[in-house]
């Protein structure tokens, strides 16, 4: 089976954040970038549906040129190819400009199944794979943790998914392929890349697609006008000094003051 | 301007985040009619529930096909029903089955969810959270059709106290036309995850572990700071997802809900994910190397710095003092 995982670019996690001059994005001179760990899981979810059933994984992601590296990384634990939409354009659009893009880029390759992370760790939309599904008139099914394929190799092959609903309670989705699903993390454990996989990946197709190709961009409908600092609400004690002494007062303030110990 | 919010159903009443819909939905609305809706296969219950808060009517949204919920019967019967009512915005809490079908019905209506929105402020504008709770970001609504907006758990106050209002609100039926060929999606029965055996709802004192532990080994440094304590050991999803620690320890909107007297923690951001599950506690201490972590929003103490200083020396305190 084909599985095509759609896979975004973020910045590393601790990166220390600065708001751009015109307050409509980050700066991103000094920020290293990584792979939206949702889309992590998956991706190695799609590896180990491979791994079960044969078939193909196909990594598309939208971005600019620094996006490449995170395609690679993709093969390098075990993608077959990558395509890789350039857009310099992506803070411009709103999450259905975005997926409008994915979709173009998706639908000639008429995967079996289309994962996608259930959100992104920096604009948190938690929409994309949603809106992919309507925009390729695919059911699908989101925070999903596992998949099953049964009669992978037929037309009527089936998904079973284990979506996780609130507080600790999960429940079981059954649909015909194709299908999107959007993926939760926790669901498996992540693989590294090894060295010969990040060998490999250098030989291994990645085509790249000119965003301006798939069609115009509509305007966005949700527009991100101004980014600011959260204002603090409350006014939180702030221990100071060395480590030992911080420890020792604040013991002595759970003690006296807030009578917790 | 006229806005509709849509309240969803927990253990047969209507949910406290539903009652927070209503209230964004109110505040957005002024002094203009706001419409609610339930969608059910029975609705009746839910629907006398809401009539009696100060809604322009309630509408009956019903169809033996929206009972069990999937996105594709949610879609098809809301898009039928905003065709009719013409709302200019539509306002859902940002649950679970949210994420799951809004995205969808807006884009079949060529337009864009504001998702997981914190506040409203006059224009309108919507806040959300970037980067993990580190930024926020304030967007508007551009588009010339209907606005969908859903808000996050806890940020807008909402009560199902329906106050000194006197009459009800009047109540519809709307009967989508839903074919089961439309519904490609079969779900099951909810079930609950691996039987629990450690109970922290009921602990006293709580030191729960995030990310900032780095790695499994490191564990030790905070097992023994509970053991200091006398607590319980917790954590953040990451060392869940991770298998370092078990599920059942995990604190938040898909693990545990706790509220101890004290809650200890460390090395965790503070993604709402995360806080709802205990920003309860009666008094929550963090210890986090960046000073701008979500965390010290709800945090009544803070040390800021390197865990692996201050967790020691906190264990050291602790046994001193004990
Ligand atoms: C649908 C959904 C459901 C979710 N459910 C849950 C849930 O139930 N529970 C939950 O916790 N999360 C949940 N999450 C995940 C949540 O969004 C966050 O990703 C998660 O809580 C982050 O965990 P963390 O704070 O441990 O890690 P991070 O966000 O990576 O934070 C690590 C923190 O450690 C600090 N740090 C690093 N090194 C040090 C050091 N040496 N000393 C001191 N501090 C240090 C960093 O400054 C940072 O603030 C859910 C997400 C989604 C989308």
């Amino acid at each position: 089976m084909k599985i095509i995982v759609a896979i975004k670019q973020v910045p590393e996690r601790d990166a220390p954040l600065r708001i751009a001059s015109d307050a409509k994005g980050i700066e991103e001179r000094e920020l290293q970038w990584a792979m939206n760990e949702p889309d992590a899981y998956a991706l190695e979810e799609a590896l180990q549906l491979k791994e079960k059933h044969g078939g193909e994984v196909v990594i598309v992601s939208a971005g600019p040129e620094r996006v490449g590296a995170t395609i690679r990384e993709a093969l390098a634990k075990g993608a077959d190819r990558g395509i890789h939409i350039v857009a310099d354009d992506l803070a411009a659009r709103d999450a259905l400009g975005v997926a409008q893009l994915l979709a173009a880029a998706v639908k000639p390759e008429s995967p079996d199944l289309v994962l996608t992370g259930l959100q992104s760790e920096d604009l948190g939309l938690g929409q994309t794979g949603v809106i992919l599904a309507e925009l390729l008139n695919l059911p699908h099914a989101s925070l999903i943790l596992q998949v099953e394929i049964s009669s992978a190799d037929s037309p009527q092959a089936q998904i079973k998914a284990k979506r996780e609903l609130e507080e600790g309670w999960f429940q079981s989705i059954e649909m015909p392929t194709p299908a999107v699903l959007t993926i939760q993390s926790g669901g498996n454990k992540l693989r590294y890349a090894t060295l010969m996989g990040i060998k490999r990946a250098k030989t291994k197709e990645l085509r790249t697609l000119d965003a301006t190709s798939l069609g115009a961009a509509a305007a966005p409908v949700a527009v991100l006008d101004k980014i600011t600092l959260p204002q603090k609400k409350k006014s939180t004690q702030i221990i100071p000094g060395a480590a030992k002494e911080a420890a020792a007062t604040l013991v002595e303030k759970l003690k006296s003051e807030a009578r917790v110990l | 301007m006229s806005v509709l919010v849509i309240l969803e159903e927990r253990n047969g009443k209507i949910s406290r985040t539903s009652w927070e819909a209503a209230a964004a939905a109110q505040q957005l609305a002024g002094t203009n009619p706001v419409i609610a809706a339930v969608l059910g296969a029975q609705t009746e219950s839910l629907a006398a529930e809401a009539a009696a808060k100060p809604f322009a009517k309630v509408i009956r949204v019903e169809h033996a096909l929206l009972a069990p919920y999937t996105p594709d019967a949610f879609t098809a019967a809301l898009r039928q029903l905003i065709q009719k009512e013409s709302p200019t915005h539509i306002v859902f809490p940002h649950t679970y089955q949210v994420r799951d079908y809004a995205p969808a019905l807006a884009t079949r209506m060529g337009q864009v969810l504001l998702g997981d929105v914190i506040a409203i402020e006059d224009g309108p504008v919507f806040t959300r959270q970037l980067m993990q709770g580190r930024l926020n970001g304030e967007y508007k609504h551009t588009g010339s059709g209907p606005c969908f907006v859903s808000v996050q758990a806890g940020a807008f106050r909402g009560s199902d106290d329906a106050g000194p209002q006197q009459t009800k609100a009047q109540i519809e039926l709307f009967r989508p036309s839903l074919d089961p060929a439309q519904i490609r999606t079969k779900p099951g029965e909810p079930f609950r995850g691996s039987a629990q055996t450690v109970d922290l709802g009921s602990a006293q004192l709580i030191v729960s572990v995030g990310r900032g532990i780095r790695e499994a080994e490191n564990l030790p440094l905070v097992e023994e700071l509970a053991k200091a304590l006398g607590a319980e050991l917790a954590a953040s999803r990451p060392i869940c997802d991770n298998g370092w620690l078990p599920m059942e320890r995990q604190v938040g909107s898909s693990g545990q809900s706790v509220a101890p007297k004290l809650y200890l923690a460390v090395g965790i951001s503070g993604a709402i994910q995360h806080l709802v599950g205990m920003k309860g506690s009666q008094c929550i201490v963090a210890i986090n190397k960046d000073p701008d972590a979500p965390i010290f929003e709800v945090a009544d103490y803070g040390i800021v710095g390197d865990l692996f200083e201050v967790v020691p020396a906190l264990t050291e305190a602790i046994k001193a003092a004990r």
